[in-house]
């Protein structure tokens, strides 16, 4: 040991050693240093987060614009095919496409032979005839008339019009061909294109053309989902949350039910999908692709979700205004049902909306259980087969037409709407009611 | 009073958390190698002083600090002023004993690693060792020094964390009411190594006790609602007050 | 007719609590202070007795409904069909299941498949006409038994409540049986692939295609079920991931915790609670559509083979999605070392970042080594990113530029589209699953336990 050192024998400075001296500086560069590996982390998560909203939003937006083409139509009884047809059912037969052939041929008296007048009727929706049909078979009246009407687009055109198709590409590189840009051109001289809200897209089902597909099944799909899952995992999870809170005895049998808790609530969903398929469709023969089972695996995979937020919720309810409902002679279970869970209520609402919007936004679960089928029409009730928003998004990222790739970002952006307002309305719910005692 | 005696004085020494002030104009000079005792009662101030002197109140969001503090007549809360540099001059002991969750060894040399004072593992352990001595815990753990520091008894974390400190060499410790979660034992071994201590060092500490106040320090300066009451030696405040609440406090009227 | 019959159900109860209600306040109307429960209670009683039983029948018989039918129509079959393999049986049943609601036409059909078609809707809708007929019988029958018990001196309020509490001790069984149940599916499932593919050549062969032939009958439609490349493809990836979000949420939470004023926190962690908020199918297009194609492009100009399905680009996505749930972990752990370690740092003299690196961190390593384990668990679990961006076709490669596959990309292949139920091939997703969820249970359970006695040292 030393002699121990004396204090005042020392300069005021810190600077006493070799490796002192040279220290301070390094120190202060380490701590620039340190410091701005952590903004850059920042930076980068921000940045990313913005390069995800931001291309979803770029390719998403144009999706909500198509173009349309005004066309003269005569409907002539004689051309539809029906001038013997009496009852307006008969319109269901009608050969609408032919009125639509006869305009743009007469618009364009050049294309003759059969490519080109092939490559002409593309440029139209291959729903446009269909639309057509049901126009004319709510408007009876309307046989025999002359009138201009405006139809559909095919996506290839309407992307020609967005500037999305690279015209000075080979003929061969590109979807449309020399000679049906020169067409859309001379229709867009002569006045005929019209830009216009997309409400195709929120009004129609799935379809294999883009122009034509629509998010209302998936949304639909969603919605029986959801209330399926809502009214399964909500008093479920209230119930087992307030037993476990309130009324459970301590002890292992319960530790060991926590536990399960909190690890179900982190094993992947693809497993509960895996446990959907093997139980509810195999063992007990539910139907494939029906939102009933859907909302049936996604509750199962919220429970734990609602459970801990409404434990959480009950347990911030002080122990004071249990004693107060007891000391005046309620049941426990009266202070449960009068006391506390009207305080905790706010927080498991949020806490079972925060669930609902990850019930949401998940994909895997239901593709176990079959609900990627195509499926055109508008599920009427949680027993059709349908499809979800998000499996949506999925169906349509995977097609190869790049028209889709518009309309998946488009689905997105909705689906990203209900999710931020699901959680604004959580955020609100929370800060309105929160209590501080 | 003597220059070349004040280690440290404050001069109109304002404190605010947020909205609420928390010590008013507070001038006060403190001695070089002398122990100062602040006492007072509770939520007087004395803690807020004490962290204004090695600049712990930065780290509390909302703390605005008004006024001067000299260290060795440079104003520590000049711009230009270091407040690594400052706190290696200026040691702290906490309330509560917080060794680090490392080994006795790591924690004592803690300290003089990032400062860089030893150039050697040597000159490193022998850092340590007069440390640990000296703050009078070496012969406890001599054979324990790579066990974890928060293993040790509450009167030994309090002397490790005195020997981490007295290991940077400060000029100055400050005390924060460094026994008022030790046993009566633990306490009086504390108490005695502030008065070997106090040869080397200038000591400040806030305390409850107005018993370890008389017996650890030569000054005493008495906090009464964020301001200095009255300020002199320890042997006179305690006989002779001259303010009123002085007296009341001393003979436990208030407090 | 299973709604209705939930109405109705829905009807008589209230008639019944109604009912008890009254009989206690007429009981209780010489001698108000004379029952022992308020009459609600009473209500309440008769209309559980009641309900619970009949609710009961009505689940039990929706779950056992299908089965019970398909043995009905299966005893009506001809000895002959009965007796073939029991898979063909199946798709016989199927078949007629499908004729009988109408999804197939059933002009072209054989006619014992019309006749079971047709055995299957009479069942069916027999045993759909008894069942409101049942449930009500039971309902009144509880109703019958409880209500002469209704006596002044019933004790009608502790009854109800215990009844009521038994229902509350149900519900927090059912987070048990979902446990159970995925054990026990998985476990089942997965044992009759093995009964099929040894375990041994599961776990340890490097060959993976499972395509296996349709029919049972053609060549090479065992498939092979080594599924070490899976299980490569999948490290590989969420080692990428790992590495991304690792230093990034890490270094974000102690810039939030540690550093940042309260103006950039209350900016930044909303914007990271976002990324955490956003489904994965559209991190999955992202990685499919932006970054995938951004990394080839990038590889082309550096004259490297990047595959447009590259790994690379569904971990580096998979990487930022887990960001949110590292830095929150993390931020948490980190908030919980005391201040008093970090004032005892300072007050030594020690930077801001010497006092993170070497007293805040190391106390914090417990808890931050448990929130990576999660999130670990999160990214071997994830499905969509991988799905959409990855690759189908099982490599052997630690080449992050290269294409290849994951355990939940084989696991939702295997399962889409239509295929029977049984063979080696979906057999094989269970298998898989079984893996998964065995190994991230296991990640759980450790993180779940270090991050709590974590906490307890310091509560």
């Amino acid at each position: 040991m030393t002699e121990p050192r004396a204090a005042d024998a020392r300069p005021n400075t810190l600077r006493r050693t070799r490796a002192g001296k040279q220290s301070l500086a390094r120190r202060y560069a380490a701590e620039r240093r340190f410091r701005s590996y952590g903004l850059l982390a920042i930076g980068f998560a921000l940045l990313s987060l913005a390069l995800l909203l931001g291309s979803i939003i770029h390719r998403g937006l144009p999706a909500f614009i198509h173009h349309e083409v005004r066309l003269e139509l005569h409907f002539d009884p004689v051309l539809l095919g029906i001038e013997r047809a009496t009852a307006p059912e008969a319109f269901a037969f009608a050969d609408c496409e032919a009125l639509l052939r006869a305009s743009l041929q007469s618009f364009f008296p050049e294309a003759r032979e059969r490519r080109a007048r092939r490559e002409l009727f593309a440029l139209l929706s291959a729903g446009a005839g269909f639309e057509l049909c049901a126009t004319l078979a709510a408007q009876p009246a309307l046989l025999g008339s002359r009138g201009a009407r405006s139809l559909p687009l095919s996506s290839d055109a309407d992307r020609y019009f967005k500037g999305e198709v690279n015209a000075a590409l080979p003929e061969s590189e590109r979807r449309l061909s020399d000679r049906q840009l020169a067409w859309l051109d001379a229709l867009a001289a002569a006045g005929r294109i019209e830009r216009r809200f997309a409400m195709r897209f929120f009004t129609g089902g799935d379809s294999r053309e883009p122009e034509l597909a629509g998010v209302l099944g998936a949304l639909v799909g969603s919605f029986w989902t959801l209330l399926v899952t809502l009214l399964l995992s909500f008093p479920v999870g209230v119930a087992a949350a307030v037993y476990l809170e309130e009324f459970a005895p301590k002890g292992r049998l319960i530790d060991l039910v926590e536990v399960n808790i909190n690890n179900l609530a982190a094993v992947p969903s693809i497993v509960f999908g895996l446990l959907g398929l093997a139980v509810f469709l195999n063992f007990f023969g539910l139907p494939r692709s029906v939102p009933l089972v859907g909302g049936m695996v996604l509750a199962l995979m919220t429970l734990p979700t609602v459970i801990i937020a409404s434990r959480s919720a009950l347990l911030a309810v002080p122990p004071s205004i249990r004693e107060a409902a007891l000391g005046v002679g309620a049941s426990p279970l009266q202070v449960v049902m009068h006391h506390v869970l009207p305080l905790a209520l706010p927080g498991i609402l949020t806490g079972a909306i925060i669930g609902m919007a990850r019930a949401l936004g998940e994909t895997a679960p239901l593709l176990m259980i079959g609900m990627v089928a195509f499926i055109v029409d508008i599920p009427g009730g949680p027993l059709e087969p349908a499809s979800a928003l998000p499996v949506q998004v999925f169906l349509w990222a995977d097609s190869p037409e790049r028209a889709f790739e518009a309309r998946t970002s488009a689905a997105i952006l909705l689906l990203l709407t209900f999710l931020v307002a699901m959680n604004l309305t959580a955020v609100l719910l929370r800060s309105r009611f929160e209590r501080r005692y | 009073m003597n220059s070349a005696a004040t280690k440290i004085s404050t001069r109109g020494l304002n404190v605010f958390y947020g909205d609420k002030q928390a010590l008013f104009d507070v001038n006060l000079d403190l001695r070089r190698n002398q122990v100062t005792a602040l006492i007072g009662p509770s939520g007087c101030g004395k803690s807020t002083f004490i962290r204004c002197i090695n600049r712990m109140n930065d780290v509390i969001e909302g703390c605005r600090v008004r006024g001067k503090v000299i260290l060795d007549e440079e104003d520590i809360y000049c711009d230009d002023i270091d407040v690594v540099q400052l706190r290696a001059r200026v040691g702290m002991v906490f309330q509560k004993p917080n060794p680090f969750p490392k080994s006795v060894y790591d924690n004592v040399a803690y300290g003089a690693r990032i400062h860089g004072l030893a150039d050697t593992p040597g000159e490193l352990d022998e850092i340590v060792m007069t440390s640990l001595e000296r703050a009078g815990l070496l012969d406890e753990v001599r054979d324990r020094l790579s066990d974890p520091g928060t293993g040790l008894s509450g009167g030994q974390q309090q002397r490790l964390c005195i020997a981490r400190a007295i290991a940077v060499s400060p000029e100055v410790i400050l005390m924060d009411e460094p026994c008022s979660s030790l046993d009566p034992i633990a306490s009086a071994r504390i108490e005695e190594l502030i008065g070997e201590l106090s040869e080397n060092y200038t000591i400040v500490i806030v305390t409850h006790s107005m018993q370890q106040a008389a017996r650890v320090s030569q000054r005493a300066a008495f906090f009464h609602l964020g301001a200095v009451v009255e300020e002199g030696e320890t042997s006179r405040i305690f006989t002779d007050p001259s303010d009123e609440r002085t007296r009341d406090y001393i003979t436990g009227r208030f407090g | 007719m299973i709604v209705l019959t939930a109405l109705l159900l829905l009807l008589v109860v209230t008639l019944a609590f109604e009912t008890g209600r009254r009989r206690a306040v007429t009981l209780a109307v010489d001698t108000p202070r004379s029952l022992h429960s308020r009459p609600v209670y009473h209500g309440a009683f008769v209309a559980l007795c009641g309900g619970l039983p009949a609710l009961f029948v009505l689940l039990v018989w929706l779950i056992a409904h299908a089965a019970v039918v398909e043995q009905l129509v299966l005893a009506q079959l001809p000895e002959a069909l009965r007796g073939q393999q029991p898979e063909r049986v199946a798709l016989f049943l199927a078949e007629a299941r499908g004729i009988a609601s109408g999804h197939f036409e059933n002009q072209r059909a054989a006619p014992e498949l019309v006749a079971a078609a047709a055995d299957f809707l009479r069942f069916s809708t027999f045993s759909l006409r008894l069942l409101p007929v049942v449930v009500l019988l039971v309902a009144l029958a509880g109703f019958m038994a409880s209500l002469p018990r209704c006596t002044p001196a019933l004790r009608a309020q502790r009854r109800v409540e215990k009844i009521l509490r038994a229902l509350l001790a149900a519900c927090s069984g059912v987070a048990v049986l979902v446990t159970i149940g995925i054990v026990l599916s998985l476990v089942f499932e997965a044992f009759q692939f093995f009964l099929r593919v040894p375990i041994s050549e599961f776990l340890l062969g490097t060959h993976w295609s499972p395509q296996t032939a349709i029919r049972a009958d053609q060549v090479g439609s065992s498939g092979a079920f080594g599924a070490v490349p899976v299980f490569a493809g999948t490290l590989l990836i969420t080692a990428i991931a790992v590495l991304v979000a690792a230093p990034v949420g890490l270094y974000s939470a102690i810039y939030l915790s540690e550093y940042a004023r309260a103006r950039l926190r209350a900016v930044v962690k909303p914007a990271l609670e976002v990324l955490a908020g956003v489904p994965t199918v559209v991190y999955g297009f992202f990685a499919a559509l932006t970054v995938g194609p951004t990394l080839r492009t990038l590889g082309e100009q550096l004259n490297l083979s990047v595959a447009s399905e590259s790994a690379l680009a569904a971990g580096l996505v998979m990487g930022v999605m887990i960001i949110p749930f590292v830095s929150s972990l993390s931020d948490d752990v980190i908030r919980a070392v005391p201040q008093s370690l970090r004032e005892g740092s300072l007050g030594l003299g020690a930077t801001p970042s010497e006092t993170i690196r070497r007293v805040v961190l190391p106390a914090a390593l417990p808890g931050i080594v448990g929130a990576l384990l999660l999130a670990v668990s999160r990214a071997i679990g994830e499905t969509m990113i991988v799905v959409m961006a990855a690759g189908l076709a099982a490599n052997l490669t630690a080449n992050p530029l290269e294409a290849v596959t994951t355990v939940t990309v084989q696991i939702v292949t295997l399962l889409t589209g239509d295929q029977e139920f049984d063979s080696a091939k979906t057999l094989a997703a269970f298998a898989l699953g079984l893996l998964l969820f065995l190994v991230t249970l296991l990640l759980n359970v450790i993180a779940l336990s270090v991050v709590r006695r974590y906490r307890e040292q310091y509560d």
